[in-house]
């Protein structure tokens, strides 16, 4: 018996979320008093894992892997999960990971869950709390298959470093036929995404056009957060959709969310909620939006965000 | 093309959600209900193929009797046919075999769907019927194209985004992108009183086993109140965010 995680890489190293699930996995190895097991694909030092707790890295090298095809990495998660009799196995909720873990679900014949928020408050029956309703609720879940998928919700347990002494096992493995083919990947290079920071400036209607967007983004800069915006902004062509956040846009949860010049509609908020320190800077004190965060300026953003800047600015550079 | 498009029935966006029976259900007391909105751009998108390039286009939805009117907008919008296979869903996986089942019977070339729904929003339904099928598959969709049996598909990446391509049969789990908001489409009274007279065949499901099952659902806990700092003191929300929230 054993625990197993799948680990996303990009360019030969580990994302963050990688070792999210990897300090999450050791923890539901102990709770189940077995070992942990990573698989990594392409990555150049497999051992970082062992600081996150990881006893077991298989280790998986082939070019023809450089991009991400689901179904030949839900085949391979196969193959580990069957020589290390995993039972439980555990996914990022990231793109890739949520592509991969229900094909996975289906190729082991395995209970599956995702948006999983927290460690299993039961092994035996296998119980989890879970994100539903666009996190405006939370289900606990009993899996009873034998093997269990699960996805782990972005940022909900965060990164725990358990040194534990670990090896790497090199696995080639059986790669099916897919005649999915990637023609092209077109990367928009050196912004933060939304997946991955840890902050997150967003902006709404309030800011009036996209030729004011200037100011969010040098705001962004300062942080190193991503920016996103509401809703109405990607509907009306000011920013693009990958930026759209909310119910029917991108989840964000990152550890701090400043959403500017937007009103806060129930569907934005749910799309917001999971992150963990909200601020809102609105010229309504009626907004719905300061009913759900943390700190509130009420006032004009064209002249609180340049002194937010500013001030911001003179804090990095006193805490450097 | 035969086209099977896959709608969910949820609670529509503004829905406050409240649970009954001690927390063990969702309460649909009050709630409207509409189709899914993550499908509604998968449906809009095979009314494109329809028009276009001929296509037939069934919906299909797994769910009891109170989904119907959703499955009659759907079939006011312009799908052709409806499908209902008769069970309660209990989890993604005993839904997707279903699907699975329906598309194989019905032969589809392509299996749209939106990539998760807004109430489970488990993301895994359309995976599930992709690999139970053994067809290709493709998630967060974001542009798709058919020619002849060849599939030219957008989906996002962290950053980015990938073409693809393949044949068909394919299964795809739609996002924003796949059509824009302006595309989609309000039944207009033909579309309605058309709705009426089209097929919305029953069908039995084949199990209706589960492997997990949801015991008990609850609610966030209402926050603290929202801190306010004056509009002049933003060194004062800097201090805040460095030394009570800890995030910068």
């Amino acid at each position: 018996m054993s625990v197993l995680v799948f680990t996303d890489s990009s360019e030969g190293k580990f994302k963050k979320s990688a070792l999210e699930v990897t300090s999450y996995g050791k923890k539901v190895a102990e709770l189940m008093g077995t070992n942990l097991v990573a698989i990594s694909i392409n990555v150049n030092d497999p051992s970082e894992l062992y600081k996150y707790g990881a006893e077991k890295v298989i280790s998986v090298s082939d070019d023809s892997l450089q991009t991400f095809n689901a179904k030949i990495v839900a085949n391979i998660i196969q193959q580990v999960a069957q020589k290390e009799s995993a039972t439980v196995i555990i996914f990022e909720s990231n793109i890739n990971g949520l592509y991969a873990a229900p094909m996975t679900a289906v190729t082991l014949n395995a209970g599956y869950v995702s948006n999983v928020m927290s460690l299993p408050t039961n092994v035996n029956p296998f119980t989890v709390k879970s994100k539903a309703f666009s996190s405006k609720a939370f289900s606990t879940t009993i899996i009873k298959s034998e093997c269990k998928v699960i996805a782990l919700s972005k940022n909900s347990f965060g990164i725990v470093e358990n040194e534990v002494p670990g090896t790497t096992e090199a696995f080639i493995p059986t790669l099916v036929e897919s005649n999915l083919i990637s023609e092209k990947i077109e990367q928009t290079t050196g912004k933060v995404t939304i997946a991955d920071a840890d902050i997150v400036v967003s902006g709404g209607r309030g800011l009036k056009g996209p030729e004011n967007w200037g100011m969010l983004e040098e705001l962004a800069d300062v942080l190193g957060a991503a920016t996103a915006c509401s809703k109405p902004v990607s509907d009306l062509g000011w920013r693009p959709h990958s930026e759209h956040v909310g119910q029917t846009g991108k989840p964000v949860a990152s550890n701090l969310y400043i959403a500017i010049g937007i009103s806060g509609a129930i569907q934005h908020l749910a799309g917001i909620n999971s992150s963990k320190v909200k601020v809102v800077i609105n010229t309504d004190p009626e907004a719905p939006f300061f009913k759900a965060a943390d700190y509130g300026i009420i006032g004009d953003a064209f002249e609180v965000v340049p002194k937010l800047v500013e001030k911001l600015k003179e804090f990095k550079a006193n805490n450097a | 093309m035969k086209i099977l498009v896959c709608i969910s029935h949820v609670p529509d966006t503004t829905s406050k959600i409240n649970f009954s029976e001690n927390d063990t259900k969702f309460d649909t007391n009050g709630v409207q209900f509409v189709i899914n909105p993550y499908d509604e751009f998968a449906l809009t998108r095979a009314m494109w193929f329809k028009e276009k390039q001929g296509a037939s286009v069934t919906v299909v939805n797994v769910g009891s009797a109170t989904s119907e009117p959703t499955l009659r907008k759907a079939l006011a919008i312009g799908a052709d046919g409806a499908i209902r296979v008769n069970m309660e869903p209990i989890d993604g996986f005993s839904v997707a075999k279903e699907l699975a089942e329906v598309v194989k019977n019905g032969n589809y070339d392509l299996v749209l769907a939106g990539k998760e729904s807004i109430d489970y929003n488990g993301e895994m339904v359309p995976g599930m019927v992709a690999s139970i099928l053994d067809y290709n598959f493709v998630n967060g969709c974001i542009g798709l194209e058919i020619d002849g049996n060849e599939a030219s598909i957008s989906r996002e990446i962290d950053g980015g985004k990938e073409v693809l391509s393949c044949s068909l049969p394919l299964v795809i789990a739609g996002q924003k992108g796949l059509v824009e908001e302006k595309d989609l489409r309000i039944p207009n009274m033909r579309g309605i009183m058309m709705a009426r007279k089209k097929p919305l065949q029953v069908l039995e499901p084949i199990s209706g086993e589960a492997f997990t099952e949801i015991t008990s659902f609850e609610k966030p806990q209402a926050k603290s109140t929202c801190k306010i700092v004056a509009a002049d003191n933003v060194d004062e929300l800097i201090n805040l965010l460095h030394t009570e929230a800890k995030v910068i």
